[in-house]
């Protein structure tokens, strides 16, 4: 088995509320989810994506980021909630044209019956004053192994381009 | 030749350690990445320092870090240092819910002074930590092993993994 070998892959050609990897088999050791994506509303530049696993939205999700924007650092944090919510790090109607925010997803352990960290970064550069670049620990208190990952985007859909690749990575 | 991104070695702890070692590491990559999923017999105390060719001795790490957890965020500068540190030595370790890292050697056979990215990522539901450091081994000599080490132990479970990239 390679060492780091594509899932799945999905690159939008319409617009679309939420996407869903499922199906995700237990063989490997890890996960990566790589993306790029951009809102179609709002007149800011900045969006939330959010992420959920396994379609289980009780309240097994918490979450510590850290933030800069170019001209103040931030961190904060939110516990107990039904999705995760990685801060500012894709882009929406607000931003330049055709600029997409960047973000990975790194699940360490997921086919293991512990609680799930997780660890995420992202950035959403867009050649204005209000742009991202955010770190972010995630827990999610699921014992079961990871099947499923669901991601939307923050009071919009996600545009024709956006694109989610999801990797397994083996350590056997 | 190598895959471009390839598991060198992994160590699943059978029984709680103090330390983790990948010795006799090729020079066949161009750089190294060592992923750490760990939790600790104390919450106390800090965890998951890494050094090289050795356990963490003499003064060759320097590292500016960013942190947060949860409110201000921090960023600090510490020179002369045994060994590189996770991002935020502040934050108590998990020993129920797992502290995850990462580790990013660069040009770890080269004959110039070695760069180390690294993050952590610790969230336990209520608080937190998350941070990036970057790090510098003033050192010429060829890295050949990394030594994983904690000042409690690190938890039966504990998973290392160190992969090789090479670009070439």
């Amino acid at each position: 088995m390679a060492t780091y070998t594509l899932i799945n892959s999905n690159v939008l050609t319409s617009s679309a509320a939420s996407i869903t990897f499922s199906s995700i088999p237990a063989t490997y050791t890890d996960l990566v989810l790589k993306a790029s994506t951009r809102g179609d509303d709002g007149a800011v530049s900045y969006a939330d994506v959010f992420y959920w696993f396994n379609n289980d939205r009780g309240s097994k999700y918490s979450w510590t980021y850290l933030s800069g924007s170019g001209s103040a650092a931030s961190s904060s944090r939110n516990a107990a909630t039904t999705e995760i919510n990685m801060y500012r790090v894709g882009t929406r109607a607000g931003a330049t044209a055709n600029t997409f925010g960047s973000w990975e997803l790194y699940i360490p352990n997921y086919a293991g019956t512990t609680g799930k960290p997780v660890s995420t970064f992202g950035a959403s550069e867009n050649n204005t004053t209000a742009a991202y670049i955010t770190a972010e620990a995630d827990y999610i208190s699921l014992t079961s192994a990871i099947t499923r990952i669901d991601i939307g985007s923050y009071s919009s859909n996600f545009v024709s381009g956006s694109s989610f690749y999801l990797y397994g990575i083996s350590n056997a | 030749m190598p895959a471009t991104y390839e598991k060198i070695a992994t160590n699943t702890l059978g029984s709680a350690a103090s330390s983790i070692t990948f010795s006799s590491i090729p020079a066949t990559y161009t750089d190294l990445r060592i992923v750490l999923t760990a939790t600790y017999s104390a919450t106390t105390s800090s965890g998951g320092q890494l050094s090289f060719n050795g356990a963490p001795s003499g003064t060759l790490f320097s590292y500016t870090r960013l942190y947060g957890q949860g409110t201000s965020p921090t960023t600090s500068i510490n020179s002369n240092q045994p060994a590189i540190t996770p991002a935020d030595t502040s934050w108590t370790l998990g020993n129920t819910m797992p502290d995850f890292y990462t580790y990013d050697i660069f040009s770890y056979a080269g004959s110039t002074f070695k760069t180390v990215l690294t993050t952590n990522s610790q969230d336990y539901n209520g608080s937190g930590s998350t941070g990036i450091k970057v790090g510098l081994w003033r050192s010429t000599t060829a890295i050949t092993s990394c030594v994983l080490t904690a000042s409690v132990n690190f938890a039966t479970g504990t998973t290392a993994t160190l992969y090789g990239i090479l670009k070439a």
